[in-house]
């Protein structure tokens, strides 16, 4: 979604080395447009991913999300 | 463009040195989605340079790393005990206190328990994940009934640990609390009521309006042995059936909870608070002479440390010999403490008290090891002489029959205190003559001039004693000086 005049389209921004792959901001997603991914981030864990459409920038991710620096939301 | 992102905490967590900002916490930890939320209210509400947290021993531990906020760590189940010190010396600021449920519900209930009867002006955060964490999942009083843990490997069975602690429904059995709330963290919903919750949380300690508790549950993925989802399914669905979510009293805003608890008729004249009086100084407080003015303590390293023990029956007037001497100490300008025993056996059976007496200041003002020994009986004399220090001096009423010797190299005067108290016609005064046997035997090591000063000064609310006194520390010291 983007707001007039801004340009700027939600979006979640994900540190993969920050993430711990728990899946809890994946269930919480209303859009559904996280997923875990295949790759392994530093830590050796499948980190979570956005597919890159859908996001609304409601910020369920983060609030679920038990790491301070994993994920954050951007949103016009 | 706005950005939902962590606000409160440190950029970077170097716990173990390195250049890091990940978590201690397991993939999935509740602790890790409430204290984003702890951090981000402070922050939101300007409250971080006001805030003292005090933290928890636990999987909490680490708080301190992530917080950008004040902190100090408790011992484990003492953040309560150790809130309650904060909250009182820093009137000023926002304390906090973050448990678990083996840190409050276990170890430190009592701690916990008794700050919020008092209703101290601190918040509790206090994380029920059913489990002892960190120690590696034992059965915590949260654990539900049938729960499995690696205490209870066959599930808990009431019968044998009892049942589930209710830690909101206990306090709320409580006067004093103003907050007391039972949030989750399993679910987007239950994470916005809890971050609201926080909120107030802060909010009544900002405005000091008293002792508030929030219970939050939480998943423990580890130590279910269940994956993050899995885990927050259990928490909002077996734990939640155990201990419901809700406000169990908001007094401020609602009232709820209030009703339950009876409130007290107004008190009868005897029951009436009384204002406390102020003290000036400790001398006033124990009734100790004062009226002699002296400066500060000087310090003094050549003057040794010495250690008196007095010890007899109650009324004896043994813990007022111990003030003299202690009184005389200070007039002298030496460092010096006294402190009274108070034994089981205190109530008209025998009495003692420790003096310390430096030329530097004093670590503690218990005596182990006496250099100095009186006993006005034969209880006291038995229990003590034998840890009289090698050098020392033990001075005892004649009256006592010596069974036992004092170690090697400590001497012993017998003294008949209480008969000649007698004598002189003042019965009472045998602590008198234990001062004068002190000052004969040059025991103190201080001035004549201020032990006397300090006896007469210890009369001071009875002026008629004070030369009675004067003149039998005299005679007696007279008499004891005869070969
Ligand atoms: S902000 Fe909302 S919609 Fe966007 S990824 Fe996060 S949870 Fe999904
Ligand atoms: S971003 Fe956070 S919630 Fe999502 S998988 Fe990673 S650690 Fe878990
Ligand atoms: S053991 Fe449990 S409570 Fe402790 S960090 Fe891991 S998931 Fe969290």
């Amino acid at each position: 979604m983007s707001e007039e005049g801004t340009g700027v389209v939600a979006h979640p921004e994900i540190e993969e080395d920050s993430c711990k792959g728990c899946g809890r901001c994946v269930a919480a997603c209303p859009r559904k447009c996280l997923e875990l991914k295949v790759t392994l981030n530093k830590m050796g864990i499948k980190p979570v991913g956005y597919t890159g459409t859908g996001c609304i920038g409601c910020g369920m991710c983060f609030y679920n999300c038990p790491e301070p620096y994993a994920i954050k939301v951007v949103k016009p | 463009m706005k950005t939902i992102e962590q606000k409160g905490m440190y950029q970077k967590f170097p716990r173990s040195g390195k250049d890091t900002r990940v978590t201690h916490y397991c993939a999935g930890c509740g602790h890790g989605i409430v204290n984003k939320l702890v951090a981000e209210c402070c922050a939101e509400m300007g409250l971080q340079d006001r805030t003292i947290f005090v933290d928890p021993v636990g999987c909490g531990v680490f708080t301190y790393y992530y917080w950008d906020a004040a902190h100090i760590s408790a011992a484990h189940g003492r953040a309560s005990a150790a809130a309650t010190g904060v909250c009182r010396a820093r009137p000023d600021a926002v304390t906090i206190a973050y448990q678990g449920d083996g840190d409050l519900g276990a170890i430190g209930f009592n701690n916990a328990f008794q700050a919020a009867s008092r209703g101290e002006k601190f918040g509790c955060i206090f994380i029920n994940n059913s489990l002892y964490g960190m120690t590696g999942g034992q059965m915590a009083p949260t654990t539900l009934e049938g729960e499995k843990t690696t205490t209870t490997p066959f599930g808990r069975d009431p019968a044998l640990t009892g049942h589930p602690l209710h830690v909101c429904e206990v306090f709320s059995q409580l006067q004093a609390p103003v907050y007391i709330a039972r949030v989750s963290v399993a679910d987007t919903k239950r994470i916005l009521q809890c971050k609201a919750a926080i909120k107030r949380l802060f909010e009544i300690q900002r405005d000091r309006k008293g002792y508030a508790l929030l219970e939050i549950l939480a998943p423990c993925p580890t130590n279910f042995g269940m994956n993050p989802l899995k885990a927050a399914e259990f928490c909002k669905n077996e734990m939640e059936a155990e201990f419901p979510l809700g406000v169990f009293r908001d007094t401020e805003k609602t009232g709820v909870g209030e009703a339950a608890i009876p409130k007290p008729q107004a008190p009868s004249a005897i029951l009436a608070v009384k204002p406390v009086p102020q003290f000036a100084t400790c001398a006033e407080l124990f009734g100790v002479p004062d009226g002699v003015d002296a400066p500060p303590a000087e310090n003094d390293p050549s003057v040794p440390e010495r250690r008196f023990k007095f010890a007899g029956y109650g009324g004896q007037g043994i813990l007022s010999l111990g003030i003299c001497v202690a009184e005389a100490a200070r007039l002298q300008r030496r460092h010096t403490l006294w402190f009274p025993s108070y034994g089981p056996e205190q109530r008209g059976g025998s009495a003692s008290c420790s003096v310390v007496v430096s030329g530097t200041p004093i670590g503690s003002p218990t005596v182990e090891h006496p250099d100095v020994l009186v006993c006005m009986n034969q209880p006291s004399y038995e229990r003590f002489v034998g840890d009289v220090k090698k050098g020392g001096i033990v001075i005892v009423d004649a009256s006592v029959p010596i069974m036992k010797q004092p170690p090697e190299g400590v001497k012993l005067h017998q003294v008949p205190a209480i008969k000649m108290a007698e004598d002189f016609g003042v019965p009472k005064a045998a602590n008198t003559m234990m001062l004068a046997a002190l000052r004969a035997f040059k025991a103190t090591g201080l001035d004549d001039e201020h032990l006397e000063t300090a006896l007469c000064a210890s009369f001071k609310k009875k002026p008629q004693l004070i030369e009675k006194n004067r003149d039998l520390l005299h005679r007696a010291e007279a008499a004891l000086k005869q070969p």
